[in-house]
């Protein structure tokens, strides 16, 4: 019995007390972050979170990573192929020889490894620069920007470390083609 | 390689910079006697006593102490059950979410309760926000604080004479009230600050660049995540757990989670020291444990940058290393080091798939759980290593010729017995059931890697159930009646016997008459000790678990090589 109302009170102090006020609180100080860090466009409409990573199939864009559920927000998750599977082997040697056909005269060790592998999440919303520099042939040809036009939007989108020590360099697929559209619209 | 080493370094230091002074907070925070502290939290833990009906706070011996703490975790999980089973029908279900099945309601309720966290469930379809709240937040403090008043307790004992060891709701709700939640809440908020959400919403959705409608899960997360690590629990919120770009959006967050479920389980070896008023017994477990910690951590970093050896003999670059379920903001640095730690401390979040972990690195996860003690999970961590260091004494003791003593007290076979149950259960618990689920269809089915990583799987599940980590290789289908009660049969195993063995054990030495100390004393506060232990829990872990791992990630590694 005296467990019980112990249980009780634990509900109501941790389990309802400090959630609660810990959502005041961030919602207080912190409303962008609490939210989920929405990116607004011109009409105020959310069109993504800067931390989750958005689909792109379209030739114009840059792609992200392999992400086996879509980057569909509201799941997560990943095939968990072991690095004896077969699958996850033949998967990886499509996805290679997809981007290699659209940049000739490169082999299978030049393709940066992260966007032809699933990532863990199946939301990262990052790719490494050498990635993304690999994608941008194909982005030109379909956009009909300059290989330089598209390598300075590039270096304005890769974030370094942490501090500069921790984590590592990455671009951020969604605000990187966020500018490209803008860029893509103004040549239109 | 250099910028890596200077991570690891930097988070070492951190680790010292809060270890330390946390060390001196926990002593105070559980003293027998009257402290500044009280001053501040007496009248909200007075409350608390009132309206739980908690009238005496008198100290108890070890089998009132064990049996209190049976009853309040005993309550918890029965309430945890039936509102899991009824979530569907209580407020904050803004995503319509069912109630759980039978099964694995079972299976959920034990494994938060025994601060394992093993999660059958993915969290963005399987939970409301309340019983996010209610039932997972809630579970993660009680179950940390569980655990810490055991080891404060245990502490206690050996620091002490007398026939009691502490009163069991004094050092659980001191746990919560003075350690877990003021922590928790600063935790919290930074992590917010660096982009984890906090809000009662389950979801929005928007419109994608392509025009494509994205639904993306949200909720009570920061409050969730900074709980989840620093009570050593795992969790988490959403089903791919720290990987999730909410829980841990970048290094930063990485680091303070990293720092949040180290910083208990280190400043209890120092506590110890402090406690036992012999500050280099403390300082020699710390300093044995990191040994071994940094050690593997160079064998899971090393594999790993070395890429997928499969991969790599198809001419792939390695120059990233495997990158395969991990993410980039992270990279193998602090995904090595996630891993490494999360099942040192016995947390079992992660920050990337231990399933697709190259073989050689995914030794480092299996090898850390099955040795169980190298910083270990909150409280529990200290009792098993505890165990190691008095079973060390025995041996030298057994060596030499002489009745071994540990702190003072003679080390006689009631202990050795105690002790030896406690240690053989966790081998019985792992490999028992894993042959049973080999044995059967119930079992084999639910492996989605074929050849020796199939293997692997099974081995994990009941490894990361038994050591009450939570981690899994998650391509194991293991949402079903087998798994789901097999599983929590094993983290209840896990759990308790040790809990209640080691209480037996400091019962009993608290009751002895100290015997004075010779130059024929064997110390356990040198080098020497220092190397034992090490010797003891390597040699303990290899001979029981080598041949289970050559089946497993052993032999897949021979064959993709």
């Amino acid at each position: 019995m005296k467990g019980i109302r112990l249980a009780v009170v634990m509900i109501v102090v941790l389990g309802l007390g400090y959630p609660l006020a810990m959502t005041g609180i961030s919602q207080l100080i912190f409303p962008h972050q609490a939210n989920g860090s929405m990116v607004y466009n011109d009409q105020k409409q959310a069109i993504g979170s800067e931390l989750i990573g958005q689909s792109f199939e379209g030739p114009q864009y840059f792609h992200g990573r392999i992400s086996s559920i879509k980057y569909d927000g509201a799941a997560s998750g990943t095939p968990n192929y072991a690095p004896s599977n077969e699958e996850m082997i033949k998967r990886t040697k499509e996805e290679a020889d997809k981007w290699l056909a659209q940049n000739p005269g490169k082999s299978v060790g030049d393709v940066p490894l992260d966007l032809i592998t699933n990532s863990g999440s199946g939301l990262d919303p990052h790719i490494s620069p050498e990635a993304a520099r690999f994608q941008i042939p194909a982005v030109a040809k379909a956009t009909g920007l300059s290989n330089q036009q598209l390598e300075d939007l590039l270096k304005k989108h890769v974030e370094g470390r942490a501090l500069g020590v921790f984590g590592e360099p990455r671009v951020n697929v969604f605000k990187l083609n966020l500018d490209l559209h803008k860029l893509i619209q103004a040549k239109a | 390689m250099g910028n890596a080493t200077l991570q690891f370094l930097l988070i070492l230091i951190l680790l010292f910079v809060i270890a330390i002074p946390l060390a001196k907070y926990l002593q105070l925070a559980f003293s027998r006697e009257e402290t500044k502290l009280d001053r501040f939290f007496a009248p909200f833990e007075k409350f608390i006593y009132r309206v739980a009906g908690i009238q005496s706070r008198e100290e108890t011996g070890w089998k009132k102490y064990a049996l209190s703490l049976i009853l309040a975790n005993a309550a918890l999980l029965g309430i945890s059950y039936v509102v899991l089973r009824v979530q569907n029908f209580l407020p904050l279900n803004p995503g319509k979410i069912s109630n759980m099945e039978s099964t694995l309601s079972f299976n959920t309720a034990i494994s938060f309760m025994t601060n394992t966290d093993l999660q059958h469930y993915s969290g963005e379809s399987g939970l409301t926000i309340l019983t996010q709240m209610i039932f997972v937040t809630m579970m993660m403090f009680t179950s940390a604080a569980t655990g810490l008043a055991v080891a404060i307790a245990v502490i206690r004992a050996l620091s002490s004479k007398g026939k009691t060891i502490g009163n069991f709701y004094q050092d659980y709700i001191r746990a919560n009230v003075r350690v877990l939640l003021p922590l928790s809440v600063i935790l919290t908020i930074l992590l917010v600050a660096f982009g984890v959400p906090q809000t009662l919403d389950a979801s929005t959705t928007i419109t994608t660049l392509e025009g494509k409608a994205q639904t993306i899960a949200m909720g009570p997360v920061a409050s969730l995540e900074s709980i989840k690590h620093i009570g050593t629990n795992g969790g988490g919120f959403f089903g791919v757990n720290s990987a999730h770009p909410f829980e841990n959006p970048n290094a930063i967050t990485n680091i303070l989670q990293i720092l949040a479920m180290w910083c208990i389980p280190a400043a209890l070896l120092i506590t110890y020291g402090l406690m036992v008023k012999n500050r280099k017994q403390g300082w020699v477990l710390f300093g044995s444990m990191m040994a071994i910690f940094l050690i593997v951590l160079t064998v899971i970093y090393c594999a790993e940058q070395a890429g997928n050896p499969a991969l790599n003999k198809l001419g792939f670059s390695s120059a990233q290393g495997s990158m395969e379920g991990k993410e980039v903001r992270f990279g193998i640095p602090l995904s090595s080091f996630f891993t490494a730690l999360t099942t040192a401390a016995t947390t079992g979040t992660v920050n990337n798939m231990h399933d697709t972990l190259t073989p050689i690195g995914s030794l480092v996860p299996f090898g850390l759980m099955m040795l169980n003690n190298v910083f270990g999970g909150e409280g529990t961590g200290f009792v098993n290593l505890l165990m190691y260091a008095i079973l060390a004494v025995f041996l030298a003791g057994l060596m030499v010729g002489r009745t071994p003593e540990f702190l003072g007290r003679k080390i006689e076979p009631r202990e050795m017995k105690l002790i030896v149950i406690a240690l053989l259960i966790h081998p019985l618990i792992i490999l028992g059931p894993s042959a049973i689920a080999f044995m059967t269809h119930l079992g084999t089915d639910a492996i989605s890697n074929g050849g020796f990583h199939g293997i692997s799987q099974v081995i994990y599940e009941f490894t990361s159930a038994g050591a009450n980590n939570g981690s899994g290789f998650e391509g194991l289908g293991d949402n079903t009646p087998f798994w789901n009660i097999s599983t929590g049969i094993v983290m209840i195993l896990g759990r308790y016997i040790s809990i209640i063995a080691l209480l037996a054990v400091a019962g009993s030495l608290t009751q002895k008459q100290p015997v004075p100390e010779t130059i024929g004393t064997f110390r356990t506060d040198n080098a020497t000790f220092g190397a034992i232990l090490i010797g003891t829990v390597l040699i303990i872990g290899a001979l029981t678990f080598f041949p289970v791992l050559v089946l497993g990630p052993i032999a897949e590694f021979l064959s993709i090589r």
